[in-house]
């Protein structure tokens, strides 16, 4: 092209080409830019030597190192889990009402029972354990289904009315709708909320109370651990604890499900979880043994049930 | 007479087609789309009955110069007014989804939940907003590097408005919740079809063009365009071939499934960033970053190394989107190598425009829209630089699924697409129409000003929060247990998250100055201020050469 001219500013020859006014100039690639291009190009070039890399036939070429993503997370993993199979082995060895005898293995169980739980539970107990609606605060003393380790042990294991699991823990209260009217629903709503000094007792409510609910949950409702009932005289609700929460909860009664986990977890991973459970506050000792030396189920103490309250 | 009829018959056709649609299909969201597929059949056919025209009537609405120009520019004004309207929306909907983030309860139910704002801001600021920047400057450019009009310019016509269908059909679509689930491919199949007819039309005017030309050679700028209008419809057609459930209805299945179907669209999506956001914009730049410093091009021979080694790498880059997946090992190791050898070539193109203001630095100081170019191409080098680094697997098992992620993108599509776009939607207001100079040279310090802070908010937020949220995922205590849980690691990065919404609210306010720039001179004011430097438009030389050179170049 005939248009080949020296740029003042630069010194620089243009390409003679011409666009709309823009011209090029005819500067040279940079060395740095160049050298710095060949220099990832080796990169690579040895990086697929080493790494799995050319698709061949039937598979891949695997690379000098014998790496694979599989095999790193394999080794990964085996290392983590070498690393915690002493401690393993001797809380696999342990009973469970045993645990707290040990502290120091009693505080690795809870320790990974942190882990798996934020793995595993929080999703609906909390990150803090601490419930959320129709999901049971963990670190109150109020347990539906009792609160020693091996108690909490058999819950995390079979799960709550979970079909697939023969040993879950199962109750159904039925449903007072239709059997009782709506003004009988409110009497006992009145009845369960004067049962922990709510509401103003009624000879109706405490009539209708003897003859539908007493039976499972007991006269003074103190609830039915064995049974899962849970006890009414606290001011703990897990459907909510207004009147109109109550008469809901009479008439069509919401059952919460926990899957069982004895088909995710080992049972160690499930013993560490129940220790961590058991140690958030409210855990309670072994039943029979321990019923003169343990503190027994603490008796509804009103300042920590009005502090879980917003709980559920 | 005859064109007439058979334009209503065809128009009507579209018409009953719709309406028989709406009345057969099952599926609500479908028949809103049918719906206005039907409204843009009776526009069509009021204003070929009637002498009412609304273009020509929109046309002086927005003070369009009346009249044939030099160059054929009509199409041109609509794509900058169609830029900046799809910025504003896309930029507003980008803080909205950035407070969601923040504060959940924001989330309202089903309309605007993240779920379906989320790609309705993805796809207003880079198929929109890009979009029609990329398509009104490739118009623009093509023309004056060829020195001839538009091809078919009915069907270059069409290729606007039919896009801006596509956007509202897109659009619409999210708020429905009709999507395909394929990142930044959203679309179901009809409007991918429609996309794909409007898209070949665009191919034929931007080549049909550049074979027309009245110079010896092709400029580097429209080898860019050409790279990225042929390389997005291929990306296009097979990341979307899927088979509808029903002809009347919007869901179908994709083609592919399991990983391939992962791979397809990382190839897609690598290459949407690479084609439409990295190629497409380099053409922008290399126009008007010498045009508007008054200097030429820094290297022609490093434009087309960089050239063919972008194209040439890009394409395989893709894998690294699915690092440590279920992709197998070696397509993640050629992702990763293709994208570090990319380096350089992406460099190459912050080189030649940076280097090109050599013997004009002084215009920094001066002039504004130079100053917005150059922070443009720093964005462009930074964001081109970590993007390889991302895609080393070592870092990028930190980094993936983190925001560090997003910090990455917005460094691009903030600092790069954003301020590129918006220099050269300043350069081009004045110019196509015809007006003194901008509104307010002053007015771009303070969009400048706002849109740079907003950035280093955005960026920086989320490059903490990616790299908090990385290490904390991968926290291991004494015992060998994790120690976060991942409610844990949101409830950490909920100070990052408010400010990020904090800067973007900062752009999208630079944005709204722009915006009130931009129509203050389309409205032909002039604000009193003092002069601030700025590139004279020479009209004589902004013109087409009718007479073809005798003879053609070697």
């Amino acid at each position: 092209m005939a248009n080949k001219r020296i740029d003042e500013p630069t010194g620089t020859e243009t390409v003679g080409h011409e666009w709309d006014g823009i011209e090029e100039l005819n500067t040279p690639l940079p060395r740095w830019w160049l050298y710095t291009f060949y220099a990832t190009i080796a990169f690579a070039a040895v990086y697929v030597v080493l790494y799995p890399a050319w698709p061949m036939i039937d598979r891949a070429t695997g690379g000098t190192l014998g790496w694979s993503s599989r095999g790193q997370l394999a080794a990964e993993m085996r290392a983590a889990d070498a690393a915690r199979a002493g401690i393993r082995a001797e809380i696999a060895a342990t009973p469970i009402e045993a645990l707290p005898a040990n502290p120091q293995l009693m505080q690795a169980a809870v320790a990974g029972g942190a882990a798996a739980f934020k793995v595993n539970c929080a999703a609906c107990h909390g990150a803090g354990a601490a419930g959320a609606p129709g999901y049971p605060n963990l670190n109150d003393d109020d347990w539906l289904w009792g609160g020693t380790l091996s108690d909490i042990q058999t819950t995390i294991t079979h799960g709550v009315r979970w079909d697939a699991a023969p040993e879950t823990r199962i109750n159904l209260m039925p449903a007072f709708d239709g059997m009782l009217d709506s003004a009988e629903l409110d009497a006992i709503a009145g009845h369960v909320l004067s049962l922990n000094g709510k509401g103003k007792p009624s000879a109706a409510g405490a009539q209708l109370y003897a003859d539908n609910c007493a039976a499972c949950h007991g006269p003074g409702g103190g609830g039915m651990a064995a049974m899962g009932v849970p006890a009414l005289n606290d001011a703990i609700w897990l459907f909510g604890g207004s009147a109109a929460d109550i008469k809901r909860q009479v008439g069509n009664p919401r059952h919460g499900v926990m899957p069982a986990w004895k088909d995710r977890l080992d049972p160690v991973t499930i013993k560490m979880l129940a220790a961590f459970v058991h140690s958030r506050g409210g855990g309670q000792g072994p039943a029979p043994a321990a019923a003169a030396a343990a503190p027994q189920a603490p008796a509804p103490d009103v300042a920590s049930a009005k502090k879980a309250e917003s709980d559920g | 007479m005859e064109t007439v009829v058979r334009r209503l018959g065809v128009w009507a056709f579209v018409l009953i087609a719709s309406i028989a649609a709406i009345a057969l299909t099952p599926d609500a969201g479908f028949a809103i789309h049918m719906g206005i597929v039907g409204l843009v059949a009776v526009i069509l056919i009021v204003a070929t009955l009637t002498t009412y025209d609304p273009v020509a009537r929109a046309q002086s609405l927005f003070r369009m110069p009346p009249g044939p120009s030099r160059y054929d520019d009509d199409v041109i004004r609509w794509g900058v007014i169609a830029t900046m309207f799809w910025g504003v929306v896309g930029l507003l909907v980008g803080v909205f989804i950035a407070a969601q983030l923040a504060w959940p309860w924001l989330n309202l139910e089903p309309y605007l939940n993240f779920g379906r704002i989320r790609p309705l801001h993805t796809s207003a600021v880079i198929f929109a907003f890009g979009g029609n920047a990329l398509l009104c400057t490739s118009f623009y450019v093509v023309q004056r590097t060829c020195r001839t009009t538009l091809a078919l310019p009915g069907v270059a016509r069409f290729v606007f408005w039919g896009y801006q269908l596509f956007i509202v059909l897109a659009a619409t679509g999210y708020v429905l919740g009709i999507g395909q689930g394929k990142e930044y491919a959203e679309p179901e199949w009809y409007v991918d079809l429609w996309l794909t007819i409007v898209w070949l039309a665009y191919a034929a005017v931007f080549v049909g063009t550049i074979l027309k030309r009245h110079e010896p050679h092709i400029y580097v700028a429209n080898w860019f365009f050409l790279a990225f209008i042929l390389t997005i419809a291929m990306l296009h057609v097979v990341n979307n071939l899927a088979m509808p459930v029903s002809l009347l209805g919007a869901k179908s299945y994709s083609a592919f499934s399991g990983v391939q179907d992962a791979l397809t669209q990382w190839w897609y999506g690598h290459n949407a960033v690479g084609f439409f956001l990295t190629a497409g914009f380099l053409a922008m730049m290399y126009y008007f970053v010498p045009k508007q410093a008054g200097r030429p091009v820094y290297s022609y021979r490093l434009s087309i190394i960089h050239f063919w080694s972008l194209i040439f790498l890009y394409i395989w880059a893709g894998p690294h989107h699915l690092h440590y997946t279920a992709l197998p090992d070696w397509a993640q190791t050629l992702g990763m190598v293709f994208s570090v050898m990319l380096w350089m070539p992406s460099w190459g193109g912050m080189i030649n425009g940076l280097m090109t203001l050599n013997g004009a630095w002084d215009k920094v100081r001066t002039d504004p829209i130079i100053r917005m170019m150059v922070l443009a191409l720093a964005f462009y080098g930074m964001s081109t630089f970590e993007g390889p680094m991302l895609s080393i697997k070592a870092v990028n098992s930190l980094s993936h699924y983190t925001d560090w992620t997003i910090g990455h993108v917005h460094s691009g599509a903030l600092g790069w697409n954003g301020m590129i776009t918006f220099a050269c939607v300043y350069y081009l207001t004045p110019r196509l129409w015809n007006r003194e100079r901008l509104y307010s040279l002053r007015m771009i310090n303070w969009h400048f000003w706002l849109a740079t802070l907003g950035i280093v908010f955005y960026a920086s937020s989320m490059w903490v929060a990616g790299i908090t949220q990385g290490l904390m995922w991968r926290e291991y205590g004494a015992d060998g247990y994790l120690v976060n849980s991942f409610v844990d690691t949101v409830a950490a990065l909920h100070p990052m998250y408010a400010l990020r919404m904090v800067g973007g609210l900062m752009y999208l306010t630079g944005a709204l100055v722009m915006a009130w720039n931009i129509a203050m001179t389309i409205a032909g004011a002039l604000r009193e201020e003092a002069p601030m430097g700025d590139t004279p438009h020479q009209p004589q030389a902004d013109r087409p050469i009718f007479q073809p050179s005798p003879e053609p170049a070697e």
